[in-house]
């Protein structure tokens, strides 16, 4: 039996000493530099695989304080009657107790909560969570190489990341409350530290805190950029990388270019609320008062905050594309269909994320001809998203498809995206968006298409890739109750939000029980509290599920689980650092050849026969 | 034919297959890769500031006249449009030809030319800094100008001054001249300029002029054209985001040339002790730092272009 499971492996081999390249790696003794002891192995650590599970963990720790928060004003959407008072132990202050002992949540720290909620998910869990595990942990191992280009610059990116951590999580116990001017933090709320509660040392955290998330960023991006392009082993062409590579190179690009944009918009704010300039600030009065700032624009902001904005939409979505396809494609043992087309659509959408920022501003009154030029543009992003999505669902046509939890998420990835993505198309046209504009009908957009979608994407991704990252498997069961709760859960969250909104339900409300118009659905948010407690919940169990896999998981056998064709699975279960303990695989065909002549699957480094045509290079 | 033929398919195969993997495509390491992707991410920092400046600039009703305002010199110099912030660039753009002279000998792997270069470039960036510095110190302690105050402003109409008296005197200007708000104490006139009348330090509206609660004096003036004729109006601050912006972008790229300035010495240093002869790739790092060098360099045309051209 032994001999048969490692026949394959034995051949692999042999195929990777008899064609692969020596580049003397093993020479040069880098182990020791890397994994010598506790502190090079587990902290400070360089190896790209130990970083993507560093990125990995924190991720999902901000994921839970994220979620949380989520709960609590949810909860105070949901029951605003209830007492809150079984919160003081943790929220001190933020609980007021009146003479009934009814405990009221704080009007400011309901702000503050929805601010960081929206910070955290979308920085903190989707960005850095996200690209920086999947590009971390396969990069390297997908095209071929034995590290990122700079290891050491990538060590540093995580620990810029985990430094903007610290100081976000800081702010969390100010006297005076996190940041609550919204995750978009817009001038005068963020540009007057006198604005209100979170707006004074809150909001100081806050930037310094994101200031430190973009260099993080742009050192993870530089370096993955450089990596893909000069460190694609022998035969790996660009027209036969993986589809997860193609997004994170796309992705790396979007954040290069536009987080510096953010910074700027971030340094000229700190100007304002330090030295007293007037860049986002013009005419404003406190308590009567006018304020000596006169000249700048808030606009201006704006511009600045969403020029990186809408790009980073698509570099938290992009990833999880990537990661999809792949999944998808090797779990219903079928090339992807369109490999091109999916290429240039990841492309296409790269480029048009850079020219539609403003359809955020539809009623920040920017001129109406400009939004024209918006809209349009906004539109046309539709048409590679929409190939991507055909090409997703003709990949899985046909399919003799393996319903396991990462395939499963894969599918519900695409659910998602169809059904947020259709919406996006209303929130596109100015005219229809000047109804919609800040009503629970954006709200169930932007959770529906990139957050659930891109927590879809990861969890795909964490449970097709845990067994490379750890050795084990997560536990099959659980991750198909984690999946289907999800799911119809995500579902039970955001759907009814669709027609709050258009009912004109305006977001980031504290209560609506107050209001005539708004009274008769306080049964929906009930039954939408309800529903996110108890998503809530299946993501603990996926944690659980995470945790104790690692240690107690289903070890891994072979090298290669799912008969996959891409090079990560050519390595070694126990993965030492330089990834391969001999020559580097050289690669002979593209990286979809399933069910291809009668087999059920060619791995990259198997030579092509005589007279055969590779499938992504024509 | 057939052999010219050959070589250009040899070259468009060559150029084929550098991108098929387990070469670098564009014949670069790395670190200088790095290198250029760091200086596009920079380069749109630097874009969202100059943005940031477009926009201000054209919703503010008047913009300070650049050759009104650096038309100061050291030693004393006036009325020098743009002299000194020429000096300025000059030393500057030629640090960027001394920089590719170092790295042309580094390639010639040439360590006592390598270091005679550096040192120039190192000199002209120091040299650039100083004179920043002379202009910030002239412009904050002689002209007053601060991120919140813009003493320079532009006239929007035909008029003539009033006397410190109220009377009218026989000093006109016309729409689009510029002023210079001075300060009434500490003797407060731009050094060099023509010893005026006395003016009162204390906030107040005087006869012909005002004082303001910063201790500017507003001087009054008649208007002699348009609708507006005969009223008597006060000169007001310019827009204050010319000095905060000035101070910002002027500032935000010093701290590149500052901190160029220090790299340069580093590698310098590391030059001149030897360590590259042993390297691999030779002199890469002064390859790389010159990259940098002239892409601060780069920057700077801009900045000068927004500032002290337009």
């Amino acid at each position: 039996m032994a001999t048969l499971i490692s026949a394959p492996q034995v051949q692999e081999d042999k195929l990777i000493e008899e064609l692969g390249y020596d580049d003397h790696f093993h020479d040069h003794h880098h182990g020791d530099k890397y994994q010598s002891n506790f502190v090079s192995t587990y902290i400070f650590s360089m190896d790209h695989k130990m970083i993507a599970r560093q990125f990995l963990i924190t991720g999902m720790f901000w994921a839970i304080i994220g979620g949380l928060m989520s709960l609590i004003f949810r909860l105070q959407l949901g029951f605003p009657d209830e007492s809150m008072a079984w919160l003081k132990p943790i929220l001190g202050q933020w609980i007021t107790i009146n003479d009934e002992g009814v405990g009221q949540l704080s009007q400011e720290f309901y702000y503050a909560l929805v601010t960081m909620h929206g910070t955290i998910i979308v920085f903190f869990v989707l960005t850095a969570g996200l690209s920086g595990t999947f590009s971390n942990l396969l990069i390297p191992l997908q095209i071929g190489a034995r590290d990122m280009a700079s290891p050491f610059l990538n060590m540093l990116s995580y620990w810029f990341f985990f430094l903007a951590g610290v100081v976000m999580f800081a702010s969390l116990f100010l006297n005076t409350g996190p940041f609550s001017g919204g995750w978009t933090a817009y001038p005068p709320l963020s540009a007057l530290p006198q604005a209100s509660l979170g707006s004074g040392a809150g909001m100081t955290l806050w930037v310094t805190s994101l200031v430190f998330f973009v260099v993080s960023v742009l050192l993870g991006g530089i370096n993955y950029i450089t990596t893909v392009l000069n460190l694609r082993t022998k035969g790996m062409s660009m027209w036969r990388l993986p589809l997860t590579i193609w997004a994170f190179f796309v992705t790396a690009v979007l954040g290069l270019l536009s987080f510096p944009v953010l910074a700027s918009g971030f340094f000229l704010m700190m100007c304002d609320r330090g030295l007293g300039t007037s860049f986002f600030l013009s005419e404003i009065f406190i308590g009567g008062q006018a304020l000596d700032h006169v000249g700048g624009s808030p606009i201006l902001y704006q511009h600045l905050f969403w020029f990186l904005g809408h790009p980073e939409v698509y570099i938290i979505i992009l990833p999880a594309m990537g990661i999809v396809s792949e999944v998808l494609s090797v779990h219903a043992r079928k090339p992807i269909f369109g490999y091109k087309a999916m290429v240039y659509s990841i492309l296409a959408i790269g480029f048009l994320s850079f020219i539609v920022w403003a359809h955020h501003m539809f009623m920040s009154g920017v001129n109406p001809f400009i939004s024209n030029f918006f809209v349009v543009f906004t539109l046309i992003i539709a048409v590679p998203s929409a190939v991507k999505v055909f090409n997703w669902i003709a990949t899985l046509y046909g399919g003799n498809i393996r319903f396991n939890a990462a395939s499963l998420f894969g599918i519900g990835f695409v659910s998602m995206f169809i059904s947020g993505g259709l919406t996006g198309i209303f929130l596109g046209n100015s005219a229809i968006d000047i109804q919609m504009h800040d009503t629970y009908f954006v709200v169930a957009h932007f959770h529906i298409v990139m957050g659930v979608a891109a927590f879809f994407g990861m969890y795909a991704g964490v449970y097709h890739w845990f067994p490379k990252m750890f050795g084990r498997f997560m536990n099959e069961t659980l991750g198909k109750i984690h999946f289907w709760v999800t799911m119809i859960g995500a579902y039970a969250i955001f759907w009814p939000m669709h027609y709050l909104g258009m009912a004109g339900v305006p977001r980031r409300y504290y209560r609506f029980d107050l209001f005539d118009t708004f009274r008769h659905f306080t049964e929906i948010n009930k039954f939408i509290t309800i529903a996110a407690v108890i998503v809530f919940a299946a993501q603990l169990l996926m944690v659980i599920n995470f945790f104790y896999s690692i240690w107690k998981g289903k070890k891994m056998t072979t090298r290669n689980p799912y008969g996959a064709t891409t090079l990560e699975w050519t390595t070694p279960i126990d993965t030492g650092h330089g990834n391969w303990p001999g020559k580097i695989p050289a690669v002979q065909r593209w990286a979809y050849d399933y069910g291809k002549d009668g087999k059920e699957f060619i791995p990259q480094i198997v030579p092509m026969a005589e007279g055969e045509k590779d499938g992504g290079d024509h | 034919m057939a052999t010219t033929d050959t070589v250009i398919e040899h070259e468009i195969q060559e150029e084929q297959d550098l991108w098929s993997g387990g070469k670098q495509p564009f014949k670069a390491s790395y670190g200088k890769l790095m290198m250029w992707y760091f200086l596009l991410s920079d380069a749109f920092t630097f874009a969202g500031f100059l943005i940031a400046y477009g926009a201000l600039r054209f919703s503010s009703p008047t913009w300070p006249v650049p050759d009104f305002v650096f038309s100061t010199a050291p030693f004393g110099i006036h009325h020098a449009p743009l002299i000194f912030v020429t000096i300025m660039s000059f030393l500057l753009i030629v640090s960027s030809v001394t920089m590719v002279r170092a790295v042309q000998e580094g390639h010639r792997e040439n360590k006592n030319g390598v270091v005679f270069w550096m040192l120039l470039t190192v000199l002209g960036g120091a040299g650039f800094l100083m004179c920043q510095a002379w202009e910030w110190t002239n412009l904050i302690g002689t002209e007053h100008m601060t991120v919140t105050t813009n003493p320079f402003g532009t006239h929007t109409e035909d008029g003539v001054y009033l006397n410190a008296d109220g009377s009218e005197s026989d000093e006109t200007f016309k729409a689009g001249e510029s002023y210079l708000l001075h300060k009434a104490a500490g003797g407060g006139h731009g050094e060099g300029h023509d010893e005026g009348p006395h003016y009162e330090t204390e906030v107040g509206d005087y006869a012909g002029y005002a004082v303001n609660e910063k201790g500017f004096v507003l001087r009054k003036f008649k208007v002699t054209e348009g609708e507006d004729q005969g009223i008597v109006k006060a000169e007001a601050l310019g827009p204050a985001a010319f000095g905060a912006l000035f101070f910002f972008i002027t500032g935000f790229h010093g701290f590149h040339v500052f901190s160029g300035v220090m790299f340069l010495l580093i590698i310098l240093i590391n030059a001149a002790s030897g360590l590259y002869v042993k390297r691999k790739n030779g002199y890469e790092m002064v390859e790389k730092i010159g990259l940098y060098w002239h892409f601060v360099d780069l920057v700077w045309v801009f900045v000068f272009l927004v500032f002290y051209l337009l």
